[in-house]
C-alpha cells in the first residue's frame, strides 16, 4: 500500500424520493490496497459504489480520482477514469465466448480480432492468476468462472481501480480462496481494490483497511490489522435505538412447530438450508435474523410448502385434534387440506403474494375462492372482507375494485397482511413485513403481528432491522449461510450478540 | 467538424419536440373516442390513396365495400363468416388469459374438421342423421382436444416453448389432411367433397348456417361466464398473471395448464366440425384459410373478452369481404384491397398506443412553429 490516494469521495449524498441512501459521505482509496466495505443490507454500500461507477449521479458532493475531480454519468466514463465495477448479477451473454464477452461493446476504433483479443485476455489471467479458457462459452461455466470473466472484462478495460459488490456470496469457500489469491495479485500488481462483503471473517482475511457503512453514512474506516471483529459488529450495527415498540409477556406457550434438521439444496446444487432445527410456539413472535439470502426465504417457503426439502422434517401440532402432521414436501393445497391454518406474509408482494393487475377484491379471493361446491366465484364475501380491511387498516385507495398495482407499498402489504390474517392462522410467517414502509405503516404492522400473538398464533417475523427484531420478538433464531448460528432471548439478547452471530455461526467468542 | 459540433451544441439546448408519458387510468369516454378517431382517420387515409391511385370516387369505393359484407343475400354468408372467425377466437383465448401462446388453432381446427370428415366419410350413408352428427362433433372435439393438450403436456413438465410447438403442429395436421386426400380422393382433385362425405349438419329451420351461427352465440356468453366468473376462470388468470403467485396459494399449475389447453383445443376441434359439417361438407388442407392465425388478432384486439371479440371480428370480417368486392367491382387488382385492409388495421392497433400514452408537444416548440417560423433558425440566434 502506497501513500497515494486513487480515489477520494468529498460529501456525497444522494436520495431516492424520501429515502436517504448517502449522506455526507467521504473516502479514500490508496493505490495498491483492498479496501472492504462493511455494512448490514440497506446502509447505503452498493448505491455508493454505483455512483462511482457511474450508474448513478450523486446529488451532492465530488469524487477525485488520482486527484483530479471526475464526472462520472456512465460506466464507459467510469472506464475512461479507469474505474470498473464487478456487479452481484453478471450480465453474460450465454452463447458468447469468453472472449467474445470481454470485448463486446468495445469501440477503440481498432480491427476487431479475436485471436489478437485471446491473447490479450491469456496475458491478463497468467499475470494474475486466473484459471479461464478464453474460448470457452458462458452456457458451460460454473458460477466462479462467470465472475472470472466479469472480472476480465474490467482488466481488459485497464481499471486500476475495481469494486466488487459482494463476489463471495455465490463462491464456494475453496472458490473464494482462490478469488482471494487473485485480489492479493492485483493489489500487490498497484490496482485498488473495493470489496463490498457482509462476512466479517472475510474482511479480516483479506482487507487491508474496512470503511464501515451505517444508515447511508459512512461511520469510520480503521486498518483491518488494528481491529476485530466484535469491534466491527459495534461499529456496523450502533448503538441501540429504542422503538416503544409493544411487547406482551406471552402466555401458555405450547409447541406449534417443529422444524428439525430441514435441509434443501437450489437447483445449481448449492446448500442453501444446512440442518435447520427450531421450534414455533403458539402465542409468542419467533424472529428470525441474519444477512439477506442467508436461508430466510427458502425456510419459510420450506414451512409453506413451496420449497421440497432433501433433509428433515416440519411437525405441525394441531391444536384442535391435538395430530401431529409432518408437512414436509406436501404442496401448500395439501397442507392446507390437513386443516393447517398458515398463513405467509412472502417478501415478494405483489410477486406471489398478491396479484397487482387484480382488484382488491379478487386479491381477497387468492385463498378462499375455493370454498363450497359451486363451480362459480363468489365475489360476495371477499367484496366485504376487502372493504372491511379497508376501513380497519386504513388502506388508501379509490375503491375495492382498484388494481392492487396501483397502490403505494405501505397499502400494497395491509392489503396483504389483512388477507392473511382474515383466514384466522394458528401460524403466521411474515418476510420482511415492513421493508420500505413509513413509520406508521410500519407501526400498524407490529400491531398485527402482536394481536395475532395474543390471539395464540405462532408468529414467525424474518426481519433485518435488528433494533425491530430486538422489540419485537420474544425469541430470535439467528441463522448464517443456511445453517443455525444461535437462538436469542429477545428481552436480553444484545445488538452485538446478534450481529455477531449473523456473520459467523455461534457467534465466536 | 466545426459544424457538425455547432448542430450538436444546439440539438442538446433544443427542448425535446415532444415527451410521452403513461396514462394512469383511462375511462371508457377517452378509450372509445381515440378508437373512433382511428377509424376516421383510417378512412380519411383511405379516401385519398383511392383518389390518388385510382382516380375513382372514394365514396363509391365505401359504399361496395359494405355492399361486399351486407348487400343482398351476402348478409348470411358474412354472419356465418363472423361466427367461424368468433369461434376459433373463442378458442384461443384461455389460453391466452393464461399466457400461454397458443399459435396452433389452424392446426388444432384442421384436424377437428380432419376428424369430422372421416366420420363422415365412413358411415354418412349408414347412420341416420342424429347419432351421425354426435360422432361428429366427438370425433371433432376429441381431434382438437388431442392436438391442444400435447403441447400443453410438454409445457407443463418439461417447459417446452409453447409458440413454436403449437406452431409446427400446425404442419402435421396439414400433412395428415394431404395424406387423407391422396388416400379419400382417387380422382386427384384434391378436394374431397360432398359426393364422398354427405351433407353433415341439417339446416336448422331450413335456413344455411344458422345452425353454426347459433352454436357461437351460445358459446360465446359461455365462454364470457366461465373465463369471468368461474374458478376454473379465475385459475387461469391468477396462471397467467404470476405463475409464483399460483404456486403459493396452492393452484397445481400444471393441471391449470393441461385443463385450459385441453378446452381451447377442443373449441378449435368445434370449430372444425363446424366448417365441415356445417358449411364446406367437404375437406381439404385450407379450409380454415388461415383463420388460425387472424384469431390470435382478434383475440388481442378485444382484450381477451369474449363480447368485445365479436366487434373485433365483425370489423375483420366486414373489412376482408368488402375488400374482395371492390377487387372485383372496380376491376383493381385484389393487392389493392388488401393496401386498405392493411390501413385500416394499422390504425386501429396504432391508436392503442395513444390509449396506454399521452403525448405531451413542449409548449416552446408549439409556440415557434404557430408563429411560423423555422425553429432552427430562430433558436441558433
Amino acid at each position: 500500500m502506497s501513500n497515494k490516494i486513487a480515489l477520494q469521495l468529498k460529501g456525497i449524498s444522494k436520495r431516492f424520493g424520501s429515502i436517504r441512501a448517502n449522506h455526507n459521505v467521504d473516502l479514500d482509496l490508496y493505490h495498491g490496497e483492498i479496501l472492504a466495505m462493511l455494512g448490514e443490507n440497506g446502509s447505503g454500500k452498493t448505491t455508493l459504489m454505483n455512483m462511482i461507477a457511474g450508474i448513478y449521479y450523486p446529488d451532492e458532493g465530488q469524487i477525485f480520482v488520482n486527484g483530479e475531480e471526475a464526472v462520472i454519468r456512465s460506466p464507459k466514463d467510469a472506464f475512461g477514469y479507469r474505474i470498473g465495477m464487478i456487479h452481484q448479477h453478471f450480465k453474460l451473454v450465454d452463447l458468447f465466448s469468453a472472449t467474445e464477452n470481454i470485448v463486446l461493446g468495445i469501440e477503440d476504433g481498432g480491427k476487431y480480432r479475436l485471436s489478437d483479443a485471446e491473447k490479450k485476455v491469456e496475458e491478463i489471467t497468467k499475470r494474475y492468476g486466473f484459471e479461464m479458457d478464453p474460448r470457452k462459452k458462458i452456457y458451460n461455466m460454473s458460477v466462479s468462472e462467470k465472475q472470472t470473466v466479469e472480472i476480465l472484462k474490467v482488466l481488459y478495460r485497464n481499471a486500476d481501480i475495481l469494486i466488487l459488490d459482494e463476489p463471495t456470496a455465490v463462491l464456494t469457500p475453496q472458490e473464494t480462496q482462490k478469488l482471494f489469491a487473485v485480489l492479493r495479485r492485483m493489489r500487490d500488481d498497484g490496482k485498488s481494490i473495493i470489496i463490498i462483503t457482509h462476512k466479517l471473517h472475510e474482511v479480516m482475511a483479506i482487507s487491508d483497511r474496512v470503511a464501515v457503512m451505517r444508515r447511508g453514512e459512512h461511520i469510520a474506516t480503521v486498518v483491518t490489522a488494528e481491529t476485530n471483529e466484535s469491534e466491527l459488529t459495534e461499529m456496523m450495527v450502533g448503538k441501540k435505538v429504542s422503538l416503544n415498540i409493544d411487547r406482551d409477556e406471552p402466555v401458555g406457550s405450547t409447541d406449534r412447530l417443529d422444524v428439525k434438521n430441514v435441509s434443501c439444496v437450489s437447483a445449481e446444487g448449492v446448500q442453501l438450508l444446512d440442518h435447520i432445527s427450531f421450534s414455533a410456539r403458539a402465542g409468542e413472535i419467533l424472529g428470525i435474523a441474519g444477512i439477506a439470502g442467508s436461508g430466510q426465504r427458502e425456510l419459510l417457503e420450506a414451512i409453506a410448502g413451496l420449497q421440497p426439502l432433501t433433509e428433515g422434517e416440519i411437525l405441525y401440532h394441531n391444536p384442535k385434534t391435538e395430530a401431529t402432521e409432518d408437512l414436509r414436501n406436501k404442496t401448500p393445497q395439501q397442507i392446507r387440506d390437513l386443516g393447517v391454518r398458515l398463513s405467509f406474509v412472502p417478501e415478494d408482494r405483489l410477486g406471489m403474494g398478491l396479484v397487482g393487475n387484480m382488484d382488491i377484491i379478487d386479491n381477497m379471493m387468492l385463498r378462499s375462492y375455493r370454498h363450497g361446491r359451486s363451480v362459480f366465484l363468489d365475489r360476495r364475501q371477499p367484496h366485504e372482507l376487502a372493504e372491511r380491511i379497508i376501513a380497519s387498516l386504513e388502506v388508501v385507495t379509490p375503491n375495492a375494485q382498484t388494481p392492487v398495482r396501483r397502490l403505494s407499498g405501505g397499502n400494497v402489504q395491509k392489503v396483504l397482511v389483512g388477507r392473511e390474517i382474515a383466514s384466522s392462522p394458528t401460524v403466521l410467517m411474515a418476510a420482511y413485513p415492513v421493508r420500505g414502509l413509513d413509520i406508521n405503516s410500519s407501526y400498524m404492522i407490529y400491531n398485527l403481528l402482536n394481536e395475532q400473538k395474543k390471539n395464540g398464533v405462532a408468529v414467525i417475523y424474518v426481519g433485518e432491522d435488528l433494533d425491530v427484531l430486538l422489540e419485537l420478538c420474544d425469541r430470535i433464531l439467528v441463522i448464517c449461510g443456511g445453517r443455525v448460528s444461535g437462538l436469542l432471548d429477545g428481552r436480553t439478547a444484545t445488538k452485538e450478540q446478534v450481529g455477531l452471530m449473523m456473520t459467523k455461526i455461534g457467534g465466536g467468542d | 467538424m466545426a459544424d457538425s459540433e455547432k448542430i450538436l451544441t444546439e440539438k442538446k439546448k433544443t427542448e425535446p419536440l415532444f415527451h410521452i408519458t403513461k396514462r394512469s387510468t383511462v375511462t371508457l369516454a377517452q378509450s372509445i373516442g381515440i378508437r373512433a378517431i382511428a377509424i376516421v382517420a383510417a378512412l380519411l387515409l383511405c379516401a385519398l390513396v383511392t383518389v390518388v391511385l385510382t382516380g375513382d370516387n372514394p365514396l363509391s369505393v365505401f359504399v361496395t365495400v359494405y355492399k361486399g359484407a351486407f348487400g343482398p343475400g351476402r348478409s348470411l354468408v358474412t354472419i356465418h363468416d363472423i361466427a367461424i372467425l368468433l369461434c376459433i377466437s373463442l378458442a384461443v383465448t384461455p389460453a391466452f388469459r393464461m399466457r400461454f401462446w397458443n399459435t396452433g388453432a389452424e392446426g388444432q381446427t384442421l384436424i377437428g374438421g380432419l376428424a369430422t370428415a372421416l366420420v363422415m366419410f365412413f358411415w354418412h350413408d349408414t347412420m341416420p342423421t342424429l347419432p351421425l352428427v354426435l360422432l361428429m362433433l366427438a370425433a371433432g372435439v376429441a381431434a382438437g382436444m388431442l392436438w391442444g393438450v400435447v403441447p400443453a403436456v410438454f409445457k407443463a413438465f418439461w417447459n417446452t416453448n409453447e409458440t413454436l410447438f403449437t406452431l409446427m403442429m400446425n404442419y402435421v395436421a396439414i400433412q395428415l389432411i394431404e395424406y387423407f386426400l391422396k388416400i379419400g380422393d382417387k380422382s386427384g382433385s384434391n378436394v374431397v367433397g360432398p359426393a364422398l362425405l354427405g351433407t353433415g349438419i341439417p339446416n336448422l329451420f331450413g335456413v344455411q348456417y344458422l345452425f353454426n351461427i347459433v352454436v357461437v352465440a351460445l358459446l360465446t356468453v359461455v365462454l364470457y361466464v366461465y373465463l369471468n366468473y368461474s374458478k376454473h376462470g379465475y385459475e387461469i388468470q391468477v396462471v397467467g398473471e404470476s405463475e409464483n403467485t399460483a404456486r403459493y396459494i396452492g393452484i397445481d399449475v400444471r393441471k391449470v395448464v393441461i385443463r385450459t389447453m385441453l378446452l381451447s383445443g377442443a373449441i378449435c376441434g368445434l370449430s372444425g366440425f363446424l366448417i365441415v359439417g356445417g358449411a364446406s361438407h367437404s375437406i381439404n388442407a385450407s379450409i380454415v384459410g388461415g383463420r388460425g392465425f387472424t384469431a390470435i388478432m382478434v383475440s388481442w384486439l378485444g382484450k381477451f373478452n369474449p363480447i368485445s371479440m365479436i366487434l373485433t371480428t365483425l370489423l375483420l370480417v366486414f373489412l376482408g369481404r368488402g375488400a374482395d368486392e371492390i377487387s372485383t367491382q372496380f376491376g383493381l387488382n385484389s393487392s389493392f384491397s388488401n393496401i386498405l385492409t392493411g390501413i385500416i388495421l394499422f390504425f386501429i392497433i396504432g391508436c392503442e398506443f395513444f390509449i396506454r400514452y399521452q403525448v405531451h408537444l413542449s409548449r416552446g416548440r408549439r409556440a415557434q412553429t404557430a408563429d411560423g417560423a423555422k425553429p432552427k433558425e430562430t433558436e441558433g440566434k
